[in-house]
């Protein structure tokens, strides 16, 4: 299919600004999409609230925009009552780990089959540029003045330790990878993250003299390099891009399954030897 | 039958949450009859005191709390003091021999039954202390059908247990049938 | 004497006789449960196939319940990370097409505002439990409480609508909860169903109605056909949405932005101002249908204490003892609380005496009474706010100080 034929070009121009690096990764998924020839279907885009989320009105998929940070708490919903959606959460540095913290990390646990996309550009764009908990310190913002002090998270380090079963890193510059990247996170069997690095002209880049697009672009590329490269391990502080984690582990819906198929098997026992118990008094009895 | 107010009480463990709700469900499963139940919630249900309210009837049932109990039972010397106040005049008053020192001049009749001993010589499992206490409380009166409490139990409890639930219970019968009246 | 039960509702087996019970009821059907599992029944009964929720006292034994019988039917079960997530998460679950519920109290109320608010603005069906306790704040985890009325009416921000639904005993909480989910699926809206905690740990009867007894209002889905245009938020001229499940064959957006009839988001005036007045009028034009009560010994009461919940059952006990010695009390139990139902409040109170609100707050509901009843300084507040069930002695003491009659 033609790219146009996953947006709803109804609402196009769509609203981000000259520069922005969300648009970049808009056209990698829809190419990943593609490829994949996925059924427009059977997927569901759940976003939160911010610049980044405004991606699911774009999309001619099922879409669910959301409440800030809830993303993921609105994708498990939709995805355990009816597991064989695929979900894509696109979602902003600010939405996807500060207010959406939370909901992050225990998505992560569950292993939930959902990919999960941080569009990180370091910054609250939409709210006109204040630091978000991937700033990092000594950056400008409109909240941090005399610059920010507060560390950053790394998102690759903290979706592995909160469980996620396949963690990946690319940026808005390198769309090939991008692509190849997005199609392995949604074709994953369990919860995946994707963090694509994406630039912010209007607001980071021109409080942090970082420059227009196209040099925020140049930096993308100059200071990120391939995991197992050469350059990297020349340069040990250049920030590794591709895939940290791939594995196979067990996925929440289909564990889920297991309970329906215990309990469905329980009970039909239960109501062949005995009248209906009530369970709680049952526990009370045993206990007291 | 009519309006009967029963309070339960002792510690957390003995199981007068349990017995109040064996008796209730039993007055309404199986006799067609109303019954509540209420508890106190809390702290005093990990091992201090306990209380659970009981009231059975034939008629509709609103305010679910027992401020003068007709049937008190006190498992703990704790438990007597702190309840046998809340008894109607000419109401009953059960309590286990072992924990229970009465003391106070209630208006009330009171029966002392050494529950706990039997039990635990006859069955020896405390577990089935308070079906004991269920089974002297009918041997007393019959305030539901001995049946209906069994059938209770029965549904209640895991199927390994019933016979050692029906065993306490009778023991518990015989016991209270010695103040029959 | 008579216990009018004169109600819309659609459930009233509480007037049952007692000796009738095993005659042709089905033992397995009748239950002496509390009113927290009573409210599980209603669920199931009603449909529901998914719930997401927290531990919290005292509404958990309706998480632990639904967590063993939901799977047990193909149903689904989700322990959240918190009381935002599970709102969340029933919203997602409702858009593919299921019937969903979550329940909470205190603390847990406050943080489902949001997504609460969320649902109301996308139209979403879904029921939430508040099994009430004492608060602000932590407050009294194990004690009663009914003050979170106004919370269920104002608690998310901005103008908006809400159905809030009660019940002072299990056979109503049976009966209301299964409206609540037949609402929720009409209106397309969030239903509150506002118990408290005497009522959710009290255990007493609950006769559960053979399939079919009572009606079930299904998800109402669009008979828009595949490549033809449709418009999910485009009320039918009988105002109501038919909904299409995601994974269906009509793809759309749906936000908590202000959207227009395709869902997508809009700040043009006029589509602003349209939506606003029909998520409000959708609900209020319809108090009438949506009003639930019922009346105990109403008829020619000299005065009436307006009541639900678990202080109505003191209310009626005092109102019973109190006719039978001959004196004119009735009781009329609220069950629908919003939208309040002011024109039957006003109808059923222009001849009494003295309007007395029973309720175990600093007068919520007493000042929706006064606000529409004829003669408002003739509504007095009887309350209780120690997280004590308010008994049947503390309303007849205020009865006899209105009355002139001392205490």
């Amino acid at each position: 299919m033609a790219i146009k034929d996953y947006i709803r070009q109804r609402y196009f121009p769509q609203m981000w600004c000259p520069g922005c690096g969300h648009g970049i990764i808009l056209n990698s998924l829809l190419r990943a999409v593609d490829e994949l020839g996925l059924d427009k279907n059977g997927i569901v885009m759940t976003s939160g609230i911010g610049c980044s989320a405004r991606i699911s009105g774009y999309v001619d998929f099922h879409s669910l925009h959301t409440l800030h940070g809830r993303a993921l708490a609105f994708a498990t919903g939709v995805k355990l009552s009816k597991p064989e959606l695929k979900l894509i959460v696109p979602m902003g540095d600010g939405d996807a780990l500060a207010i959406g913290g939370n909901h992050f990390i225990h998505a992560a646990r569950r292993n939930i089959d959902i990919t999960a996309i941080v569009m990180n550009n370091r910054i609250y764009g939409m709210t006109g540029g204040q630091y978000s908990p991937l700033s990092g310190p000594g950056k400008k913002a409109t909240t941090a003045p005399y610059t920010t002090i507060d560390n950053q998270f790394d998102v690759v380090d903290l979706s592995i330790a909160a469980g996620a079963s396949f963690v990946a890193r690319s940026t808005a510059y390198h769309v090939l990878e991008c692509i190849d990247i997005l199609k392995k996170a949604i074709q994953h069997k369990g919860f995946s993250v994707v963090e694509i690095l994406s630039q912010c002209p209007t607001h980071y880049g021109r409080k942090n003299k970082e420059g227009d697009a196209a040099q925020m672009l140049e930096f993308q590329k100059n200071t990120t390099a391939k995991l197992d490269s050469k350059a990297l391990e020349n340069d040990p502080t250049l920030i590794p891009r591709g895939i940290f984690v791939d594995i196979d582990a067990p996925e929440y819906c289909e564990e889920y399954d297991k309970i329906v198929e215990r309990a469905m098997k329980a009970s039909q026992n239960s109501k062949s030897e005995q009248p209906l118990v009530n369970p709680l008094i049952q526990q009370s009895c045993v206990t007291q | 039958m009519k309006r009967t107010r029963f309070v339960f009480s002792g510690s957390g463990g003995q199981g007068v949450i349990t017995a109040g709700i064996i008796l209730a469900e039993a007055a309404v499963i199986h006799e067609g009859m109303n019954a509540t139940q209420t508890q106190s919630y809390g702290a005093a249900a990990r091992g201090g005191s306990t209380r659970s309210d009981v009231i059975i009837s034939n008629q509709p049932i609103y305010y679910p709390e027992v401020n003068q109990a007709n049937i008190l039972v006190c498992l703990t010397q704790e438990s007597y003091i702190n309840y046998s106040s809340i008894i109607r005049p000419g109401g009953l008053v059960l309590t286990d021999s072992r924990f229970v020192k009465t003391t106070k001049k209630v208006d009330a009749r009171q029966i002392e039954v050494p529950m706990y001993d039997m039990v635990m010589e006859k069955i020896k499992k405390p577990i089935v202390f308070n079906i004991c206490m269920l089974g002297a409380l009918l041997g007393i009166t019959e305030f539901v059908k001995p049946t209906s409490l069994m059938e209770v139990i029965k549904a209640t409890v895991p199927k390994d247990f019933i016979e050692l639930n029906q065993n306490a219970f009778e023991l518990g019968m015989e016991l209270g049938a010695l103040y029959n009246e | 004497m008579t216990d009018n039960i004169n109600s819309n509702s659609v459930n009233d087996n509480n007037g049952i006789k007692p000796n009738d019970i095993n005659n042709g009821i089905k033992a397995n059907n009748i239950k002496f449960i509390q009113g927290n599992e009573a409210c599980v029944e209603g669920a199931l009964y009603a449909g529901v196939d998914f719930f997401a929720g927290y531990p919290i006292t005292p509404s958990t034994e309706i998480a632990e319940l639904l967590s063993k019988r939901l799977p047990e039917k193909g149903g689904k079960f989700i322990q959240m990370e918190d009381e935002i997530a599970s709102m969340c998460a029933i919203i997602g679950a409702s858009l593919t097409g299921h019937k969903v519920m979550t329940a909470t109290s205190g603390p847990g109320f406050s943080l489902k505002q949001e997504a609460l608010g969320y649902a109301c603005m996308a139209e979403i069906p879904c029921v939430i439990v508040n099994v009430q306790r004492g608060g602000p704040s932590t407050g009294n985890p194990t004690h009663v409480s009914q003050g979170d009325i106004n919370q269920a009416r104002w608690g998310t921000h901005g103008d908006h609508a809400i159905i809030a639904l009660t019940a002072s005993n299990h056979q109503d909480v049976f009966g209301v909860t299964v409206d609540a989910f037949n609402l929720a699926e009409t209106y397309r809206t969030p239903v509150i169903l506002l118990f408290d905690e005497v009522v959710g740990h009290m255990r007493e009867k609950l006769i559960i109605p053979e399939k079919g007894e009572l009606p079930i209002v299904d998800r109402l889905r669009t008979s828009v056909r595949k490549g033809v245009d449709y418009h999910p938020y485009l009320p039918r001229e009988d105002g109501r949405l038919p909904m299409s499940d995601f994974g269906a064959e009509h793809r759309y957006n749906v936000t908590g932005l202000f959207h227009d009839m395709w869902g997508f988001p809009s700040n043009n005036p006029q589509v602003v101002r349209e939506l606003l007045h029909h998520l409000v009028d959708k609900i209020e034009n319809n108090v009438h249908t949506i009003t639930r009560y019922k009346e105990h010994y109403l008829e020619g009461a000299e005065y009436i204490l307006i009541s639900y919940g678990s202080s109505a059952r003191s209310a009626i006990h005092m109102a019973k003892n109190r006719r039978e010695r001959g004196e004119k009390v009735g009781v009329l139990e609220l069950q629908s609380i919003w939208p309040f139902p002011e024109a039957m409040v006003r109808e059923k109170c222009a001849n009494a005496k003295a309007v007395i609100v029973v309720e175990m707050n600093m007068g919520q509901v007493m000042r929706e009474v006064k606000a529409c009843v004829d003669n408002p300084s003739k509504v007095f507040l009887a309350n209780r706010i120690d997280n004590k069930l308010i008994n049947p002695t503390n309303i007849k003491t205020l009865l006899r100080i209105i009355q002139g009659r001392g205490v």
